[in-house]
């Protein structure tokens, strides 16, 4: 079977579901609007399991590299000669990898979503969402043309601005989706304004061509593209860091992360699939994308290195002082992503150096069951306990034994203990990093360790600790067999993704990379992980008054980690105050005020001088006939004495 | 009629009209203006009649212009004083002053 | 097919509306005239791609020819090209949704339709001119029913409203015909002079004659399309005129302008519009930018409406001053897209007013839990204005950008950067005021007893979306349908720049 005949329809099976569901959903199917949208998924699940086994292992390799595959193309809108939007699908590696991805997550939170949102009023529109969310994912991760890449990123902006606002009455849902929608957008104006830089240059919007000129160091576009400079920095430079800024936004990396931990306003399931497995790696998708590019220039790659170590390490610290479990989730995808960044950031391109790369994707695959996994689990714990603020759970152990040893796994998986997934990538990452940056390792040790403490602070704090009293809400248990199931599939790939060779498939040129294991480079990665959950015992096994101490000993850095490092308080005032009142206000003012005045002043002038000269047309006819009289004699005076 | 200098029945044209313009330019009850606006018209048919008979006193055109402004001015008193009736009934006054809505 | 047509039939509506009895019937007509006047529309489309498909490459088809007043050689001079087409099926779709969403107008209604066909019989006549004098003719019989619209319809400052908007057209308009009298009289066309566009885009004009009268006629166009500082008869007009009126003005009315702006002035004087091309740039810049911050700060859903417009079509003045192909092409593009946006956008602030009798944003809310469908067509409207992929508004605005960057000097690049940023700006109004009105919790409790739209209603979003989504999906076609224009345009001025 070509893949032509049948690629398509990955997306366009969600795609459907969003039509049919969003058409007639409310009205006609109601219920089955849950089982027709997971079908559809399921469909489009497997053939993208088909598609990965038959482009890993049938057609993909040509000799010992796997290629980029062009499955179908059509020109969507050209703009001049050579540029133009086209739509299509590529399948290459990381894209392949990604379209499993996304289909399998997807469908276990479509599967995990029949039970968590059973009853809601408007389930059907929930899947049609979803539905929608998958489309967009799915065709942003095919893509071969960087504007492809953009339109689908704007639909998944979207896509999350409906699935955060879902509980639409909520004002702080309407304001998280806001929030999401806007910061992204920023960041998405520097991804537009970066296409723009690049598509000049390069004169072409595909990805694959534009890699091919711009990689040849004495090609025409690349001489342009490398001595064009702006501030000194060369137009390759500023083009691909303006697009990291859009990458930077999705994925949410610091400075531009507010979004993301207000994004846990929507229902569970969704943060599950789009804030941590899917939508928030779009940012390091998209650098992987454009990697040759980025390899070409020291300063962007050292841009996406360094933001990505400081919003790991942020994210971090400020995941220990988080009392709302999502929240908590949030910033450790945050922190992971981080992760991933600057693993691509310290990668070069080919052979021996591109294993921080493939160590990127491995993560970016590993990341994805595990906190997916995590997420779906802290969804059942709020199912059952209706609260997210851990002070209300505790002991949860007992009533919830599936979902205990799910989260457990997840979070042994998360802090790198072996041989869970999450071990095998991550030390590929530090081993990425030792090679490259001997700071950059030292602090990705560091945040690994404090990783570990927040999962199992978190760990401890549900399902240990004393038990609080929630009885009257443990009407439905641990919930329904279709959420049971989907974490239980999630635990078993978490545990087992790390044993995939990752390198022999996803590699940044395309060649197998051996992947070099060496337990005696393990062992502090191990260790830091280890001590990080042995903090965490001691401190929240059981209620004591530890934490609180330590707290007070912190102080200042505790207050500020709580509260975020008060980066949410400087863009309010920035928006707030600068925004709108020193650009909105002014600007609606001078046009009421002064452009308008300025219509209204030539009005009012005109009505001023008829004023003046109106008394002249009293409308009294006496007057008339005087002025008239007047007139007559004046004429017949001069008439008859001086014209002579 | 012979003994009569032209002068003098000029002098009573003239002194005539000027009665009437000045009753036209001054006075507000639009019943007066209509009789001064008489005034000057029969000054006016005074001065064709006395012009016809010492001019031409073998044609009829200046009495036949005479008899003409009777019938006009008999028409147009008509039509005045049926708009001065409305106005009365709509405004309670005849004064010009007090209709101005349509002014500006 | 005969062009006439297309003024024949609105023409027939309106008298038929004359002696129509009550609401029912006077509807009825309008309604008939509508459709049927659309479906001429989607004809006219077929004819002119059949007839394009077998190899027909004149520049204008389905031409017309009469001498109207021969001592001055003004004709009646039809003709259409691609963006003629884009723009007269934009006109039928907004006049149709227009009537329907009208379905119920109680005030005088005879009157209300007769002036609605009116306007429009203006706008098509006008789109199908090949010849300044008709042009200008068409431009007034669309401007002046507008005022009674508002006058008589409107609400809030009513009067005044309408009395700004038709003196700002009128002096709009006196501007425009000062700069065709002048080209008439400055321009020898075979030893006469010549109203025709047709034999003036085959003549070069005198480059100084250009240089004097450009202004006068692209300023007047601008007046229209909102072009800064000429655009605040925008916000008032728009905000006091009955909804199918704001629906016109915005979706048609504006882009008489821009359509003007783009046949003859730069058409015709494109040497002229090449040097004044950076003023041109650096006022839609600021129109772009400020009208979009202005809307920030509004309360009243229609003034969101009316100065987005101000800044959306800012992106039409920016693509012609760019004068790259893609930008011209984005900047049909992007009146075609604004128009069926903006009409919707309108009807949707209709329906709601309709209902909760105000349209301060601070006291509506929640209303997707009363009027879903009213709901999800207003948020659809607002993803289209703020330029979701997949609907119009992208399309159309990445084109002008796209087309904008193709200017190579840095004037051009910062202005293009500048225009980008409006999309953040963009998107904070509309999810503010979606955000307001459509979640969060309901603000009254009279709205609950809401009810959502009716099938007139519906039917009226349903034709508008369909139009947004069709761009959005499948810009190509419409792309395809331009292009010649667009190209001819480039000719002309491709051989001045050189």
């Amino acid at each position: 079977m070509s893949y032509s005949s049948y690629i398509a329809l990955i997306p366009i099976l969600p795609l459907a579901g969003f039509v049919l569901l969003g058409l007639f959903g409310r009205k006609y199917l109601k219920n089955a609007s849950g089982i027709i949208g997971t079908g559809l998924l399921l469909v489009a699940a497997v053939l993208a399991l088909y598609t990965a086994y038959h482009y890993f292992f049938v057609d993909g390799k040509v000799g010992d590299q796997y290629q980029s595959i062009t499955a179908f193309k059509f020109t969507w809108l050209s703009f001049s000669d050579n540029v133009s939007i086209d739509m299509g699908i590529v399948l290459d590696p990381i894209s392949v990898m990604m379209l499993v991805v996304v289909t399998f997550v997807s469908l276990m939170v479509h599967i995990f979503s029949l039970g968590y949102m059973k009853g809601e009023e408007r389930f059907s529109t929930y899947y049609a969402f979803l539905g929608l969310f998958t489309f967009s994912m799915l065709g942003l991760v095919v893509s071969g043309n960087l504007f492809q890449v953009y339109m689908f990123w704007e639909l998944v902006g979207v896509s999350s601005y409906l699935l955060i606002g879902y509980y639409y009455d909520k004002p702080s849902a309407v304001a998280a989706s806001k929030k999401a929608f806007i910061v992204t957008r920023f960041a998405d104006l520097g991804f537009l304004i970066g296409i723009l830089v690049l598509a000049y240059y390069g004169g072409t919007l595909d990805i694959g061509t534009l890699i091919q000129k711009l990689t040849q160091q004495q090609s025409a576009e690349f001489l342009a593209i490398s001595t064009a400079s702006l501030f000194g920095v060369s137009a390759l430079s500023w083009g691909l860091c303006l697009v990291f800024m859009g990458g930077a936004g999705k994925s949410a990396m610091f400075p531009l992360h507010i979004w993301l931990p207000d994004a846990m306003e929507g229902p569970t399931p969704v943060s599950a699939l789009i804030h941590a497995a899917t939508m928030v790696v779009a940012g390091v998708y998209l650098v992987a994308r454009l990697f040759p590019l980025f390899t070409l220039t020291q300063a962007s790659l050292t841009v996406v290195t360094y933001v990505g170590l400081v919003s790991a390490l942020i994210a971090a610290v400020i995941a220990c002082t988080q009392t709302d479990i999502k929240r908590v989730l949030a910033y450790s995808t945050m922190s992971q992503i981080g992760y991933m960044m600057f693993a691509l950031g310290v990668s070069g391109y080919g052979g021996e150096n591109g294993l921080g790369y493939t160590a990127s994707m491995f993560h970016l695959f590993t990341h994805a069951f595990f906190k997916s996994l995590l997420f779906l689990c802290a969804g059942a714990v709020i199912h059952l306990v209706h609260s997210n603020e851990m002070k209300d759970m505790g002991g949860l152990r007992k009533f919830m034994p599936v979902t205990n040893i799910c989260f457990l796994i997840a979070c042994l998986a998360i802090a790198g203990v072996p041989p869970l997934a999450g071990f095998f990538s991550k030390e590929e990452i530090l081993l990425a990093a030792y090679n490259s940056n001997k700071l950059v390792y030292g602090e990705a040790l560091f945040t690994s360790g404090l990783t570990a403490f927040y999962m199992f602070r978190l760990y401890f704090s549900i399902f240990w600790n004393k038990q609080k009293d929630f009885h009257h809400h443990n009407d439905h248990g641990e919930g329904t067999m279709s959420m049971k199931i989907p974490l239980i599939i999630l635990a078993l790939c978490s545990a087992g993704a790390g044993f995939i060779h990752f390198g022999e498939f996803v590699s940044s040129d395309g060649k197998a990379l051996e992947s070099q294991f060496d337990p005696v480079f393990s062992a502090a990665p191990v260790l830091f992980g280890l001590a990080g959950i042995m903090l965490a015992w001691v401190m929240y096994k059981r209620e004591t008054d530890k934490p609180q101490k330590v707290a007070a000993s912190l102080g200042g850095l505790y207050r500020a980690a709580y509260h975020k490092f008060y980066i949410d308080e400087v863009y309010l005032f920035f928006t707030k105050k600068i925004i709108f009142n020193l650009i909105g206000r002014p600007a609606a003012w001078i046009d009421r005020n002064v452009v308008d005045g300025l219509v209204n002043a030539s009005a009012n002038i005109t009505a001023d001088i008829s004023a003046m000269i109106k008394g002249l047309q009293s409308g009294k006819v006496q007057a008339y006939a005087l002025y008239f009289f007047g007139g007559i004699v004046t004429l017949a005076v001069v008439f008859l004495y001086w014209w002579k | 009629m012979n003994g009569i200098p032209v002068n003098n029945i000029l002098f009573v044209s003239i002194a005539l009209f000027f009665i009437g313009m000045y009753g036209l330019f001054t006075r507000r009850n639009m019943i007066t203006m209509l009789m001064s606006l008489e005034l000057i018209l029969n000054s006016v048919n005074i001065n064709f009649v006395v012009f016809n008979k010492y001019l031409y006193p073998d044609k009829l055109d200046g009495l036949f212009f005479a008899i003409f402004i009777i019938t006009i001015a008999a028409a147009e008193a008509a039509v005045a004083i049926a708009i001065i009736i409305n106005l009365y009934r709509s405004h309670r006054s005849i004064d010009v002053e007090t209709a101005e809505e349509m002014k500006y | 097919m005969n062009l006439s047509l297309l003024l024949i039939v609105p023409l027939i509506t309106a008298l038929g509306i004359l002696p129509a009895k009550g609401l029912k019937q006077v509807r009825a007509i309008a309604m008939a005239g509508a459709a049927v006047q659309f479906l001429l529309c989607g004809f006219l489309l077929f004819a002119y791609l059949q007839e394009r498909a077998s190899g027909n490459t004149a520049a204008f088809l389905f031409e017309d020819d009469y001498s109207w007043y021969a001592a001055l050689n003004i004709h009646y001079h039809i003709g259409v090209d691609g963006i003629s087409i884009a723009m007269i099926l934009l006109t039928a779709f907004v006049v149709l949704a227009g009537v329907l969403v009208s379905w119920k107008m109680e005030k005088m209604n005879k009157e209300f339709f007769f002036l609605l066909i009116f306007l429009s019989l203006g706008a098509y006549g006008y789109f199908i001119s090949l010849d300044l004098f008709t042009l200008f003719f068409f431009l007034e019989v669309a401007v002046i029913p507008k005022f009674l619209l508002i006058g008589i319809w409107g609400s809030g400052k009513k009067e005044y409203s309408a009395m700004k908007l038709a003196l700002m057209l009128m002096g709009g308009s006196a501007l425009v015909f000062v700069g065709l009298a002048g080209v008439y009289f400055n321009t020898d066309v075979n030893g006469a002079h010549s109203f025709d566009i047709t034999q003036l885009s085959a003549v070069n004009i005198p480059v100084d004659v250009q240089e004097l009268f450009f202004p006068f006629a692209f300023i007047g166009f601008g007046v229209f399309t909102a072009l800064f500082p000429f655009h605040t008869w925008v916000p008032d007009g728009h905000s006091s005129a009955p909804t199918a009126a704001s629906m016109f003005l915005a979706g048609i009315s504006m882009k008489l302008g821009g359509y003007g702006c783009l046949r003859v002035a730069t058409f015709l004087m494109p040497a002229a519009a090449h040097e004044y091309s950076p003023i041109i740039v650096a006022l839609s810049c600021i129109a772009i930018l400020y009208g979009a911050f202005a809307t920030m700060m509004q309360t009243d859903l229609k003034y969101i409406n009316a100065y987005s417009s101000v800044s959306h079509c800012g992106f039409v003045l920016l693509g012609i001053g760019m004068l790259t192909k893609t930008s011209i092409d984005g900047a049909v593009l992007q009146m075609v897209s604004h128009g069926l946006m903006t009409a919707l956008f309108f009807a949707v602030i209709g329906m709601i007013y309709e209902r909760a009798h105000t349209r301060e944003v601070a006291r509506l809310g929640g209303l997707l839990k009363v009027m879903p469908f009213i709901s999800t067509v207003f948020v659809i409207a607002g993803l289209c204005s703020l330029g979701l992929p997949g609907l119009s508004g992208f399309v159309a605005e990445m084109t002008v950008f796209m087309g904008s960057w193709e200017n190579a000097d840095s004037y051009y690049r910062i202005a293009t950067i500048l225009s980008c940023a409006s999309i953040v700006v963009t998107a904070v109004y509309i999810l503010r005021a979606t955000g307001k009105v459509i979640n969060g919790p309901i603000v009254d409790k009279t709205h609950l007893s809401f009810t959502d739209a009716s099938w007139n209603e519906r039917l009226a979003a349903g034709l508008l979306i369909v139009g947004v989504l069709i761009i959005g999906i499948t810009p190509f076609l419409l792309k395809d349908l331009i292009n010649p224009g667009t190209a001819a345009i480039m000719t002309k001025i491709l051989g001045v720049i050189k």
